[in-house]
């Protein structure tokens, strides 16, 4: 069923009795001409533009718990742009262009809201390296406006200026950038992918590859095996297990990022500010929760759930940048589980073995590549060659040196 | 989560910083296996052997097995032991 006003105005006149499940939810065939693996905003996306834009018929999505349940359900919701090097520049404005039509394109509304994001530099090193970075931006053909102090004061002007030890120096602010309902954008494209004849098949978890000769055959799952030829995996903090079971081992560690989120308040913070001195971000959702995070915790973890020196670390953090924080009341927090590889920058590409597929190691910043991603996914799984846009997230950069390390931190992904 | 320091006893988590895998201990001397050492990870769901240093406290570096999805910790020795350990 297409969405439209007339539709709501259909339904609403006769006891919204008509509306259909959003999606099928088939049990899985015995055999697919590919199967993504992995139930998330990536896989979903992938799923949608290998059907819609590559015609590919006759695909199955493999989650093991329920649609969307991951990542894409418990991140901050942040999109931007504003990276420093080539690689990323052109797969983060790839996305963040198609973020801008999403809601028309799939036909379903992901709230994305250009509401501005704002780095903040506070001391002249920083504000150095946010001016070219803003350059970097600019180059690439995104937003990035270079602000001193007296303009973030007058766009923000709750914040602690005159902080004795991190005073505002200045800020960048990408104004195409902001923030959309993370759920939404996982039903958006479940939703999408259905209607292409897309099998969501939830749980239903890979046990095991089949693979003869070097080459893919099949897939084993909990709801038995699957002849398929070719199959991407795109299970962000599970990426290390997954690969395990094809015999690799990745670039990549598994890190607790931790989320927070306040009572909801009225509208007190219209865009998306970071503390360039704590790694701290901070949105309001749009029903008036301030939602924040900082650092991943530091040591490997699948717990989906942190330690309290971070939470007091982030809030320690948002107090020095925003005093008001302190009147609000910490509702929850949670855990998610980073696929961090060892340069801070994602995988796109072939594997060793012939058909798999690997797509991972987003760190903390999966959420504003899905769209991208997805396209760039589909891409290489139907042609078998990278998208122009994602061609430097190869897994091979690590023995080639072709690194894309943005923070600058080396092979340390409690850096990143 | 604490970390029974073999020195300084249990500690909080604060007190400690965490370098990584504790494969780093054993480094190659094959210019071909330093791709491995520097980048690659087991990256296990359970028990992984790791490195911490009790920055706070004495610095010393030590070998900590930790169960990864559920933050116990399994044992704690000096690095220096087991590195003296391993042939």
């Amino acid at each position: 069923m297409r969405y439209s006003a007339l539709q709501i105005l259909k339904n609403g006149l006769t006891g919204n009795r008509d509306w259909k499940p959003v999606w099928r939810d088939p049990a899985p065939r015995e055999a697919y001409d590919v199967v993504i693996i992995g139930g998330g905003g990536h896989g979903l996306a992938t799923a949608y533009y290998l059907a819609k834009t590559y015609g590919v018929q006759n695909i199955a999505v493999l989650e093991k718990g329920y649609l969307g349940g991951g990542n894409v359900g418990r991140n901050t919701t942040v999109v931007r742009a504003n990276y420093l090097l080539d690689g990323n520049l052109e797969f983060y404005s790839q996305s963040l262009k198609m973020w801008a039509g999403l809601s028309q394109e799939l036909n379903y509304n992901v709230m994305f809201s250009p509401r501005g994001c704002l780095l903040l530099a506070h001391d002249d090193g920083q504000f150095d390296a946010l001016a070219r970075r803003g350059n970097a931006n600019l180059a690439t053909g995104d937003d990035a406006v270079l602000m001193g102090p007296e303009e973030v004061r007058a766009f923000t002007p709750y914040l602690d200026f005159d902080n004795a030890r991190f005073p505002i120096r200045g800020g960048l602010l990408q104004r195409t950038a902001g923030t959309a309902r993370h759920d939404g954008v996982a039903w958006g494209y479940a939703r999408g992918a259905d209607l292409h004849g897309v099998d969501l098949v939830q749980n239903c978890e890979v046990t095991g590859f089949k693979i003869e000769n070097g080459a893919l055959t099949g897939v084993e799952t909990t709801r038995g095996f699957i002849k398929t030829a070719k199959a991407g995996m795109a299970v962000a903090g599970r990426t290390s297990q997954l690969a395990a079971m094809a015999g690799m081992t990745l670039p990549i560690e598994s890190h607790v990022l931790q989320a927070f989120v306040t009572e909801a308040v009225k509208p007190v913070i219209d865009t998306v500010i970071s503390f360039g001195m704590g790694h701290f971000y901070i949105s309001q959702s749009d029903k008036g929760g301030l939602v924040y995070g900082g650092d991943i915790d530091g040591y490997n973890s699948y717990a989906q759930r942190g330690n309290l020196p971070m939470v007091e670390h982030v809030a320690e953090a948002g107090m020095a940048l925003m005093p008001m924080l302190g009147r609000a009341r910490q509702l929850r927090s949670w855990g998610g589980i980073m696929d961090m590889s060892m340069d801070g920058a994602p995988i796109i590409d072939r594997t060793p073995v012939e058909g798999l597929f690997l797509n991972g190691g987003w760190c903390y910043g999966g959420f504003k590549a899905t769209p991208a991603s997805g396209a760039a996914f589909a891409h290489l799984l139907a042609t078998g060659e990278p998208a122009g846009y994602a061609a430097k997230f190869r897994l091979d950069r690590f023995a080639t040196g072709a690194l894309l390390d943005d923070e600058g931190t080396g092979a340390r992904p409690n850096r990143h | 989560m604490r970390i029974t320091c073999p020195y300084c006893n249990t500690r909080d988590l604060r007190e400690f910083t965490y370098l990584g895998a504790a494969s780093l201990l054993q480094r190659p001397d094959d210019p071909a296996a330093m791709q491995d050492y520097i980048y690659s990870r087991e990256n296990p769901a359970g028990e992984n052997a790791e490195l911490w240093q009790h920055t706070t406290g004495c610095r010393a570096w030590l070998h900590v097995v930790r169960n990864t999805a559920t933050h116990e910790i399994l044992s704690v020795r000096p690095a220096r032991e087991v590195v003296e350990d391993t042939p």
